[in-house]
């Protein structure tokens, strides 16, 4: 666990959609980090004044880089400037990667569902990375050993529109192995799709989502009001309370 | 002070004293939870304080409605950094709860229905710095913010403040609760940055 303030190299940045960006950073001294972990990134302005905002990590990587996507929100305070005007060789100031709660365990063999609203796909493509990289997939070896690596992942992912997605020709190559599924709902726009757009219903969730008989491993991430109505509709089916992680998005000064 | 972020000058808003460092205002109540809200009704409902000796003391809803209710004004703040100032709540008082109980011990863990928990000192609980709220800005607590009734210790982070609370167990010994396990610090004073281990 690292919990003061250091320094990061912003390596590089490139843009995932029209209003967010992906930055990769090297924390000097970092060893790897878990899978749904965040950061706290502090701006300090020329007269002192700061900013701290806590951003999840979507990288799965072993030495002491991490990547963070960055939506900018309409009356954001720090995320337009990450997502407008850092570049590659500024330096940010970083807290952590901490929590030990929201984080996918490779030790774990119990199938995983994860359920994205939005921005909320950040910490669980960093599950899907690092179960990628484990199983295989990613470099094309058998590097882990731990059984989760060997269970099945599924995400379900509820998006504005295609051009929304964050990471979309990534999970398309990493769904074409057999370990991961992608399923999307598109809420507004769905160009090229047989199905209307729509929001996500409790039907259309209860026949995406992993049945109770596999008892998966579930991580909700998304706005607060996506994740309390899809938690309630899996509790509802019968799915078990303990099995349900959640993380809340958009809970930093706006209401969903 | 640290790195300055070229071109960043931040949305200046009013430099509040009553904010503690590292802290921004929100005028909204985000909600964070670590998993499913439980659906608990006041008639499911009671509130315990379980002592050294065994001795449960016990409050059903209606038991607990008529006690002394106190009307509190505070300031919130989460360790995500955001605070919100001049909450309006109602509730009864621990000193009130704790006027019946008879316990050596210094330090207590707040249990919730659904299974969180969260370690607070006794004294953090009694001389009017804690309540078992039940209303928020004059409406019944909704269950995202812990209803029907959530601890209240605003002076501490507000993950100590457990949502959905259902009883309180007297320890010999400080230890940690859920987020106190998972990274988070033992005691949570927003004043000193006590965010994490």
């Amino acid at each position: 666990m690292r919990t003061g303030w250091n320094i990061a190299d912003v390596i590089s940045v490139r843009q995932e959609t029209g209003t967010a960006r992906t930055l990769r950073l090297r924390l000097p001294g970092l060893t790897g980090h878990k899978a749904g972990q965040h950061v706290d990134v502090r701006l300090t302005a020329p007269d002192g004044y700061t900013a701290v905002r806590s951003y999840s990590v979507a990288s799965a990587l072993p030495g002491d880089e991490l990547e963070l996507t960055v939506e900018e929100l309409a009356d954001g305070e720090v995320s337009p400037y990450l997502v407008r005007a850092v570049s590659a060789g500024d330096q940010l100031e970083v807290r952590g990667p901490v929590g030990g709660w929201f984080v996918w365990d490779p030790a774990d063999p119990s199938p995983v569902q994860l359920i994205a609203g939005g921005s909320g796909v950040v910490p669980l493509m960093a599950m899907i990375r690092a179960h990628a990289a484990g199983s295989g997939v990613a470099t094309g070896t058998d590097t882990g050993t731990a059984p989760g690596y060997a269970a099945p992942f599924r995400l379900l992912y509820s998006v504005r529109s295609p051009g929304s997605a964050y990471y979309a020709t990534e999970l398309e190559e990493l769904a074409t192995a057999p370990l991961l599924a992608v399923n999307y709902v598109y809420t507004r726009e769905a160009p090229g799709s047989s199905i209307p757009p729509h929001r996500l219903d409790a039907a259309t969730l209860l026949a995406t989502v992993l049945p109770p008989e596999d008892n998966p491993a579930m991580f909700i991430c998304g706005a607060t009001a996506f994740v309390e109505t899809v938690a309630d509709w899996l509790v509802r089916a019968g799915y078990s309370p303990d099995r349900i992680k959640t993380e809340r998005y958009g809970g930093t000064g706006t209401t969903p | 002070m640290g790195i300055v972020s070229p071109g960043f000058f931040g949305r200046r808003r009013r430099d509040d004293p009553a904010l503690p460092p590292g802290q921004y205002l929100t005028e909204s109540f985000p909600v964070l939870s670590a998993g499913p809200t439980p659906r608990i009704t006041p008639e499911q409902w009671e509130f315990t304080i379980t002592t050294e000796t065994g001795t449960v003391h016990r409050w059903s809803w209606d038991e607990f409605l008529a006690l002394k209710q106190d009307d509190v004004s505070t300031d919130i703040h989460c360790v995500t950094s955001w605070s919100k100032l001049g909450t309006s709540w109602r509730g009864v008082s621990l000193d009130t709860l704790f006027e019946s109980v008879e316990s050596d011990l210094e330090f207590t863990m707040a249990h919730s229905y659904g299974g969180y928990t969260t370690n607070v000192p006794l004294d953090d609980l009694l001389g009017g710095k804690a309540w078992i709220a039940h209303e928020f800005d004059g409406e019944a607590l909704e269950p995202a913010h812990g209803g029907p009734a959530r601890l209240l210790v605003p002076h501490l982070y507000f993950w100590k403040s457990a949502k959905w609370v259902r009883g309180l167990e007297m320890l010999r010994q400080d230890e940690p609760g859920f987020w106190e396990s998972n990274g988070y610090h033992m005691y949570g004073d927003p004043w000193r940055e006590e965010r994490y281990w």
